[in-house]
């Protein structure tokens, strides 16, 4: 019942925020750039231009407009691309499955490395390795993403050719409409470089961030009163100290999720990835307004529904916080 | 032979790169099965040290640079980590301070008190269930079933405590360390919870060392009292002896100090001065620059502790002692 | 306050410091000296030839002494464009650290002294900002900005509006830092002192407050500027930021992405070295700067 009452509440505040996204989305479509020069030509004449702007419905006030855009958009209708010529939600969700595998391959990378990783670094505080790797960091933290994939892009790439520098390969079309590239070998090694380059971004912090918060809890007096009670090494470590340290790196992980998704159109870019960024950047390109706003929108709603996922994983964790709702 | 025997016990920490700074400077104790030992004494004083050198708990860069701890005849410090992990917890267990901080707060109580059998014995999941429930009424805990699967900060601190004593017990052991149980909690809970320790000491024959700075609570509860100071006990015996009778000029300025203690009309007393940080120890008895009685002698030589329990080259006679 | 002679001496003893001090010295008197140290002015239409471009560098075959690190596509010698991209970095760089720094600083003077519904009003707005990434609204300003305008009103204005973006995105930042350095302040006595004597808020804040608040805002200034730098660089390269004619080193290494392939890769390699060293440096600094600035090297407060 408490998850109820947390989802609703939460909805709303994300119906909200999608409010004042498309607000914002629709006035700046509204000033930026002409409809009318991308449906007709030069030669239209004026009368005729003016009696076309009338049918669209483009003379009325503002607020009009703006209820028709809302409508029009809850029933997934968000304008159509001007350089495509089909409705600008649909381009989008196309190029969705790409992005989406990239991100999850570079999470799985991200999971598998730094947790380990910034454990180790804890636990061997001083060994060779620990500061091989805290040193590594800190360059890392200096190096933007997209020198990490242009170096990718040349060293594996270009000169030692081991693996493809662009592009997706090949993808199977699965029944529901989504195109994977998981599903065969080309696909596979397409989508290694562009994994590693993303989730390489994230690492240096998040090691950092696990290291410094294990130290910090592997010297609290529950952790001690742990050891005090005669429990195993590994106990106290994985289930006692590792459980807190979860704690904060959930919520500066809800934090990253905006810079996650803006290195993500760095990183399509580079490997020319086919996804909702390399879109993105090309309709900015093409001033394809309706495409713009529409991946600023879509953009939006992803965000906020990763933060209310993110938010809710972070109460489920941490048995202090109380979904709104609950009893005392 | 005594079931807890420590000798002549340091425990150093590094300064600098060089050098070292003794915590506790060389401190005996012993105590029998089913004994109940007060070690009393300021803040710094070492006495926290002692509790956690004897489970070899001493947090790094700190360690024990010289001394023996045999329990029951076997030198707890020459043991491997495997081995001392099958003591702690199980034959010597620990009571903390702060109980807020002593329990993992994203763990439930159940979690925490199950693990702590199953460390140590080959137990079911439901065996186990059943005699944290049995030891969480014996510490008096109301609805103790659905304590089990409660949090750490759904319970009051007396409460939080009390389910730290039961964990202390679950194994059955011989000794119980109880490093100021009390402080961190309520005036009107601290009676009580005191009151519970000593009652489950006492019947289920468990020596009990308590480690306090209040006097007061050291004269219920205990046989036996030491007072620490800097880093060395400097007095040791009966509690009736100790608290009627101190030899230790020390001793003396503790109890006087008491409220109980006050003479009506005149000023608290306190021992002037304070205990100097073991950074920076004045040369021979350190208690020297606070001492009445003080002498060229005090002021160069270490006192030892002598036969009668007092480390102290001008001990108070009985009749100057008794207030 | 602080005792700058001891930062000093410390600065002296830690050769990490030392080197990425010196570092980013060069790097600055490198591209503030740039119109007279540079070999050439490459954004002078007519000191170029097309002829001289794309070639390696001097010390490999069919390189060209005149060109030390090659040239480009254009003809520009590598070593010229990266001297002038580097002060365009360094400029956008420091005026976002310096919006970011006013409007900051004066947000967190504001909330932490006025305390009540203002303070939780502008932390709230802070807290909201912060979760939104900065590189990310500077992303979606820029399209938009971009898509409004044609190519040259873009390129006239491109540098202002960079500064802007980075710097109202990050300022909560600084708020914060200012505010919980007011926080503890506040409760001082020579504020009451102050106060007692008539002075009013605004003289308190600022003549009396904010010198005791320089040190934390000293410290993430420097990490910011790196910061700034980076997102400069993110966005130029995504073509949102500096245009080609006046380019950072971002979009420097723009320019030179599409020529990897064909085996001229000096035209990305040393803006990209250069654009990884300053910010290195920058980081190191602000880092070194966080562990020796703390309270212990404050010598007394009033």
């Amino acid at each position: 019942m408490h998850i109820l009452a947390f989802l609703i509440r939460r909805a709303v505040q994300a119906v909200i925020v999608m409010f004042v996204i498309s607000l914002i989305g629709f006035s700046i479509q509204d000033n930026l750039g002409d409809p009318l020069r991308e449906l007709v030509g030069q030669s239209v004449s004026e009368e005729e231009r003016d009696a076309l702007r009338d049918e669209l419905g483009l003379n009325d006030p503002f607020f009009v407009q703006y209820v028709r855009f809302l409508g029009n958009a809850v029933q997934g209708d968000l304008g159509t691309s001007y350089f495509f010529k089909r409705p600008a939600l649909e381009v989008i969700m196309d190029k969705f499955p790409a992005t989406f595998e990239l991100v999850l391959g570079a999470v799985f990378i991200f999971v598998t490395v730094s947790i380990p990783a910034g454990i180790y670094c804890a636990i061997h505080r001083d060994s060779w390795f620990a500061r091989i790797i805290m040193t590594g960091s800190i360059i890392g933290i200096s190096i933007p993403v997209f020198l990490t994939a242009i170096f990718m892009v040349w060293l594996f790439g270009v000169e030692l050719g081991w693996l493809p520098a662009f592009g997706r390969g090949d993808t199977v079309a699965l029944p529901w409409g989504w195109d994977t590239g998981l599903l065969t070998l080309d696909g596979w090694s397409h989508l290694i470089l562009p994994s590693i380059t993303l989730s390489s971004i994230m690492l240096p912090l998040f090691i950092r961030l696990i290291r410094a918060e294990m130290l910090e809890t592997m010297g609290t007096d529950y952790v001690r009163f742990a050891r005090a009670k005669g429990l195993s090494t590994s106990r106290v470590r994985y289930v006692h100290a590792f459980r807190n340290t979860l704690l904060p790196v959930v919520t500066v992980g809800g934090l990253m999720i905006g810079t996650l998704i803006a290195y993500t159109i760095l990183t399509e870019t580079v490997f020319q990835w086919p996804g909702m960024g390399f879109l993105f950047l090309e309709a900015v390109n093409r001033v394809d307004t309706p495409l713009i706003i529409a991946y600023i929108i879509v953009v939006g709603l992803i965000f906020v529904v990763v933060n209310t996922l993110v938010d809710f994983v972070y109460t489920l964790i941490n048995p202090m916080v109380k979904l709104p709702g609950a009893k005392a | 032979m005594a079931m807890l025997d420590i000798r002549d016990l340091h425990v150093a920490f590094p300064r600098g790169k060089k050098d070292e700074v003794e915590a506790l400077r060389g401190v005996d104790l012993t105590l029998e099965k089913g004994e109940r030992l007060g070690v009393v004494g300021e803040s710094g004083a070492g006495k926290s040290m002692l509790a956690f050198a004897i489970l070899n708990l001493i947090a790094e860069p700190g360690r024990v640079s010289a001394g023996r701890i045999t329990f029951h005849g076997e030198n707890l410090l020459e043991l491997s980590e495997r081995d001392i992990r099958g003591i702690r917890g199980n034959r010597i267990s620990m009571i903390f301070q702060d109980p807020m901080v002593t329990l993992n707060p994203v763990l439930t109580i159940g979690t925490q008190m199950i693990e702590t059998l199953k460390a140590h014995r080959r137990i079911s999941e439901a065996e186990a269930h059943r005699l944290c429930v049995e030891k969480l009424r014996l510490v008096a805990i109301p609805s103790a079933e659905s304590r089990m699967s409660a949090y750490p900060h759904e319970l009051s601190g007396g409460l939080r405590q009390r389910v730290v004593i039961a964990i202390a017990l679950l194994t059955d052991p011989e000794l119980i360390i109880a490093d100021e149980p009390t402080t961190a909690l309520d005036v009107t809970i601290q009676a009580e919870i005191m009151a519970l320790i000593l009652k489950l000491c006492r019947e289920n024959d468990v020596a009990l060392i308590l480690i306090t700075h209040d006097l007061g609570v050291v004269a219920e509860v205990t046989e036996r009292i030491m007072i620490m100071y800097a880093g060395k006990c400097v007095e040791e015996g009966p509690t009736r002896t100790i608290i009627e009778t101190p030899a230790h000029p020390y001793t003396y300025g503790l109890l006087r100090a008491l409220p109980q203690n006050a003479v009506r009309g005149e000023k608290l007393y306190q021992i002037p001065g304070a205990m100097p940080p073991i950074t920076a120890l004045p040369s021979g008895c350190a208690y020297h620059p606070r001492c009445a009685r003080a002498t060229d002698r005090c002021r160069a030589e270490i006192p030892a502790l002598g036969p009668e329990g007092t480390a102290c080259f001008h001990p108070l006679a009985p009749a100057e002692a008794a207030s | 306050m602080i005792s700058w002679r001891g930062v000093f001496k410390r600065f002296l003893s830690d050769p990490v410091a030392m080197a990425a001090g010196l570092v980013l010295l060069v790097l600055v008197l490198m591209a503030a000296l740039a119109p007279l140290l540079a070999p050439q002015n490459p954004y002078d239409l007519m000191q170029l030839d097309i002829m001289d471009s794309e070639m390696p560098p001097a010390w490999k075959p069919g390189g060209d002494e005149r060109f030390l690190l090659g040239t480009d596509s254009q003809g520009r010698g590598v070593l010229s464009t990266i001297m002038y991209g580097t002060g365009i970095s360094l400029l956008i760089g420091l005026g976002a650290v310096v919006v970011q720094g006013v409007l900051g600083i004066t947000i967190g003077l504001l909330a932490g002294y006025k305390g009540g519904w203002i303070d939780a009003f502008l932390m709230r707005l802070a807290d909201i900002q912060l979760s939104l990434s900065t590189l990310m609204m500077a992303i979606i300003a820029l399209a938009l900005f971009n898509a409004a305008f044609d190519a040259n009103t873009y390129a006239d204005y491109a540098i202002i509006m960079l500064i802007v973006v980075i710097g109202v995105a990050e300022w909560p930042k600084f708020a914060r830092t200012v505010r919980s350095s007011v926080l503890g302040e506040k409760n001082k006595e020579y504020v009451d002192a102050a106060r007692v004597i008539g002075l009013p808020a605004r003289r308190i804040m600022w003549g009396h407050i904010l010198p005791n608040t320089l040190t934390p805002v000293l410290v993430i200034s420097t990490i910011q500027v790196a910061e700034a730098i980076m997102i400069e660089a993110s966005l130029s390269f995504l073509g949102l930021g500096m245009p080609t004619d006046r380019p950072s080193l971002g979009s420097l290494i723009r320019s030179g992405f599409e020529f990897i392939f064909s085996g001229s890769w000096w035209i990305t390699f040393y803006p990209a070295i250069v654009l990884v060293v300053l910010v290195l440096a920058l980081n190191l600094l602000g880092d070194w700067l966080r562990d020796v600035l703390n309270p212990k090297l404050r010598r007394g407060d009033n």
